[in-house]
């Protein structure tokens, strides 16, 4: 691997995917049941690839010193591969406005700024991080495939379509500009909306596919509209720095350049716009109220595509948009409590939501949902604590969570495609393995300690909390934004730091939205995320309990044959839930990844990195969420272990909020109500119109030649006599009119 | 003018009106008696024929002109127009053989399903009830075999 340059290993790491599944697409019909070697080949060697490059990238950006932080220097990679798109003089930047490169005759004509779309990969620690994330989960997934889908018609299409969204979703996280991201957020939804209807035969999985694509759009929408307000406000939508070719410094959104001067991102109502258009579109990607409806609905897919895009990675994008223009966000305190406020909402509703469903992937899409939400909550925070937070909790999600899946999907398998956990029961004995993952995941998602999930939790709740309670954290301090200053340029293509010197462009003036950063909303989020921490351990155990324990019962659908997987896909399960139980006490003790990903050049700006505070442990904050955690295991214990049904008696405790939270809240007959009905109404009110109106006065045209010909065809008899007879009157008529003519 | 110098009866020479006049009253009484026979007739053949009256009809006119002006064009004319309707009841009789085989009648009417369809069929009115009481036709001796007609014939021949 040494031989290889890390620029030629970027290309490679979506481009496998993409020869995988062109060559899974072609070959598929005459490999048959063989059909899923060239996506997994693809994807293990696309994996290798990904992993050699966070460990270069690792390298690159130093170990930590000591637990004490220290300003990092940011480490970028741009590979441009070719320029999709240019336009010569598109947009003339006015003066003043922070698109206008410095030091030149500012927003003079000297300034038309060319529409130029590279196809520009990037390589930083987000993006090895999510690059190692994605080939790995979606290896292991692709493996439990070959053995959860051996009998399927459409086999090769499903390896197809899981290769091709790994190489949407690597070249989204990999993209180095705006427009490339909105490609490749589409092609990730498309994957999405193929894999929800796999089995697009049966009804449910086609109406569930088509409500997703929809649901999507509309955060499409505010991604393509926020797309639009960058590139008028800041004239480029490169994430980097490009140099241009008389030796200036074009400026990218996110590049170190204008990272590098605090007052080079624009605030105000211009950013909060912007924040928020791209907070619509991540919550309608990572389904977060009010656009969470499709993913509940999405488990009708196959459960490895469940596992793989809406659990661990393609829901995840929203996440990783949001860090990726963090500092967009950090501008903008209005927008960014909005992100907070959204996140620990749905986290809340979602997890309430999950303690009453009996649907065993029901209940995990909505504690991905609610997970998700925690992760939002945690970027909302705009704190260095809290970005790093959130991707240390997507990543040990991604692996506790797939997990999940997986196993749900074994049990699924077993039970003959019954997946009602009512209907049963006391699985430990038949499913050693996979009860034993399962419980190690379901450890994790709860948060109990040493699990992965614990760490990464406890790190939420400790950001949400300090931003709470700033006082309660005195070893809060600042790191001098010159600090950043110094370390502005650490890209190989750009020799020269540009450091601006002037403040252009930065809109000060504050929005009606910063006022809800007050610390009273930071307390209520606080303990609302502390009450979802608890309803996370009570749904996770009550599946548990629900499925594994109590006396074994296997529905008539499974058959005689209800056994345990076959080791092609126990494998996949061993293999996760190594890194589900570990992976968060190695990340947290070693403060690896969240060192690592300070390098990011979004997170290692000044307006970030001051944010920045000394690795700690909060045993205060763990006490409490581990309390939560065991509270929610107990009641769960004592209302589902061993049991052999739902428990009566927690529904006589609910009351009417069981029927609100069994009915998701209204949220399917709310928008049934509020938009589509209406639609419906407006669609049928222009069909009205349409086929009676429009077409009426179509038809009316259309009525006067035929009516003409109704005088005349009555002369059609069929008779030749009658004809003769019309033509000797003719006849008779010239010569009569001729005589007239002629008659002196 | 070879014509003019002949030592005819003048009734006949060129330029003479009376003759004109006579020829031009047949012709006319020939087209006129088509006429009505192709309006009144429908038997295919018989229309056929008296189409043929009436082109008669002009060609008497027309030696009748080319007589009186002297000028033989119109006789020559005549006797293309001779020719191409020759040829034209040929192909004409082809096309009153295949109708009958179509329908198995020569009545024109049998072709009125061409017409439009939203017209209702012409039926032909009733004919007045002929004298019932049979003909005393007169009684000969036998004079050789009796023509045998039969029922495909007699069915057709009320028709015609």
């Amino acid at each position: 691997m040494q031989s290889i340059s890390p620029t030629s290993l970027l290309v490679l790491v979506p481009l496998l995917p993409l020869v995988g599944a062109i060559l899974t697409i072609i070959l598929g019909r005459v490999l048959g049941s063989r059909a899923h070697l060239p996506a997994i080949a693809g994807i293990a060697a696309a994996a290798a690839a990904a992993v050699t490059l966070l460990l270069a990238t690792a390298g690159q950006v130093g170990g930590t010193s000591g637990g004490h932080t220290e300003p990092v220097r940011p480490v970028e990679m741009i590979s441009t591969l070719w320029q999709w798109a240019t336009v010569d003089a598109a947009y003339t930047p006015p003066a003043g406005s922070p698109a206008a490169i410095p030091g030149t005759a500012v927003g003079g004509q000297g300034d038309a700024r060319a529409f130029s779309i590279p196809v520009a990969l990037r390589l930083d620690p987000l993006t090895a991080t999510m690059l190692t994330i994605i080939t790995c989960v979606g290896l292991l997934v692709a493996i439990y495939s070959v053995g959860y889908m051996h009998d399927d018609p459409g086999y090769p299409r499903f390896f197809a379509l899981v290769s091709l969204f790994v190489f949407s979703m690597a070249m989204l996280v990999a993209a180095s500009n705006f427009l490339i991201v909105y490609v490749f957020w589409e092609a990730v939804g498309a994957c999405s909306y193929l894999l929800i209807g796999f089995w697009f035969r049966k009804p449910e999985a086609a109406r569930a596919a088509k409500k997703a694509f929809l649901v999507n759009r509309i955060g499409d929408f505010g991604l393509a509209i926020a797309t639009f307000l960058l590139w008028m406000t800041y004239g480029t939508l490169d994430f980097h720095d490009t140099l241009s070719a008389d030796g200036t410094i074009l400026p990218g959104i996110l590049g170190q350049t204008r990272l590098a001067d605090v007052s080079g991102i624009v605030g105000g109502t211009v950013g909060t716009a912007i924040c928020l258009l791209l907070l619509l579109a991540a919550c309608g990607k990572s389904a977060q109220l009010p656009l969470h409806v499709w993913l509940p609905d999405a488990m009708e897919g196959p459960t490895p595509a469940s596992a793989l895009i809406h659990a661990a990675t393609m829901v995840t994008a929203g996440i990783y948009l949001i860090t990726r223009a963090s500092p967009l966000f950090v501008a903008c305190p209005g927008a960014l409590t909005m992100v907070s406020i959204v996140g620990a909402t749905t986290a809340l509703v979602a997890a309430l939501i999950a303690t009453v469903q009996n649907d065993l992937k029901r209940v995990l899409a909505y504690s991905t949902i609610s997970q998700l939400g925690y992760m939002f909550a945690s970027l909302g925070t705009g704190t260095m604590l809290g970005f790093t937070a959130a991707i240390f909790h997507l990543v040990t999600h991604a692996f506790f969570k797939a997990l999940l899946f997986l196993g749900a999907g074994s049990v699924m398998h077993a039970m003959g495609g019954v997946i009602d956990m009512r209907r049963f029961g006391g699985l430990r004995r038949i499913m050693p393995i996979t009860a034993a993952t399962f419980l190690i995941g379901g450890l994790a998602l709860a948060g109990v300690a040493p699990f992965a999930g614990f760490f990464s939790k406890d790190e939420i709740l400790a950001t949400i909390h300090a931003k709470a309670w700033p006082n309660a954290h005195e070893t809060h301090h600042e790191v001098a934004p010159a600090g950043g200053h110094a370390a502005a340029s650490q890209s190989p293509f750009l020799p020269v730091s540009h450091r601006r010197t002037t403040a252009i462009g930065a809109d000060s003036g504050g929005t009606t939205l910063d006022a809800l950063d007050r610390p009273a909303i930071w307390q209520t989020l606080y303990w609302m995320a502390l009450l979802t921490a608890g309803l996370t351990a009570f749904y996770t155990f009550r599946a548990i309990f629900m499925t594994f324990t109590g006396p074994t019962r296997v529905p008539d659908e499974a058959g005689h044959h209800a056994h345990e997987s076959p080791p092609v896909m126990t494998l996949p399960l061993i293999l996760l839930a190594v890194p589900s139980a570990l992976a968060g006490w190695w990340l947290f003790s070693t403060n690896w990844l969240a060192h690592f990903l300070s390098a990011t050049p979004s997170l290692a700006a000044p307006a970030v990195a001051r944010t920045a505070v000394p690795h700690a442990f909060h045993v205060d904050l763990a006490i409490q969420g581990t309390l939560a955690a065991a509270i929610g295991i107990v009641i769960a214990a004592i209302g589902h272990l061993g049991r052999r049904s739902d428990s009566p008696q927690m529904e006589r405790l609910l009351g009417p909020l069981q029927t609100l939270f069994a009915n998701k809240f209204y949220f399917d007959q709310i928008y049934s109500g509020l938009i589509v009905k209406p639609l419906e109404a407006v669609a049928m009110l222009a069909a009205l119109i349409d086929r009676h109106l429009i077409d009426g006065l179509v038809n009316a045209v259309a009525l006067i030649p035929v009516g003409l010909g109704g005088i005349v065809r009555r002369m059609q008899s069929g008779l030749v006599q009658r004809y003769a007879l019309a033509g000797v009157m003719g006849v008779l008529m010239i010569v009569l009119a001729l005589a007239w003519q002629l008659r002196d | 003018m070879m014509v003019s110098s002949c030592p005819i009866s003048p009734l006949l020479a060129a330029g003479s009106m009376p003759l004109l006049h006579n020829a031009l009253i047949v012709g006319a009484i020939l087209f006129a008696l088509g006429l009505v026979g192709i309006l009144t007739r429908r038997n295919l053949i018989v229309m056929f024929l008296s189409a043929e009256l009436m082109l008669q009809g002009i060609s008497v006119s027309l030696v009748a002109w080319s007589r009186y002006h002297g000028d033989w064009g119109g006789q020559v004319l005549v006797i293309f127009v001779l020719t191409v309707a020759a040829c034209e009841a040929a192909v004409a009789l082809v096309f009153v053989l295949q109708a009958f085989a179509r329908t198995g009648r020569l009545d024109a009417a049998a072709w009125q399903s061409l017409r439009d369809e939203s017209l209702a069929r012409t039926v032909d009115r009733e004919l007045p009830a002929s004298d019932a009481t049979p003909a005393s036709w007169p009684r000969l001796s036998p004079a050789g075999v009796l023509p045998t007609g039969g029922g495909e014939d007699d069915q057709q021949r009320q028709h015609i």
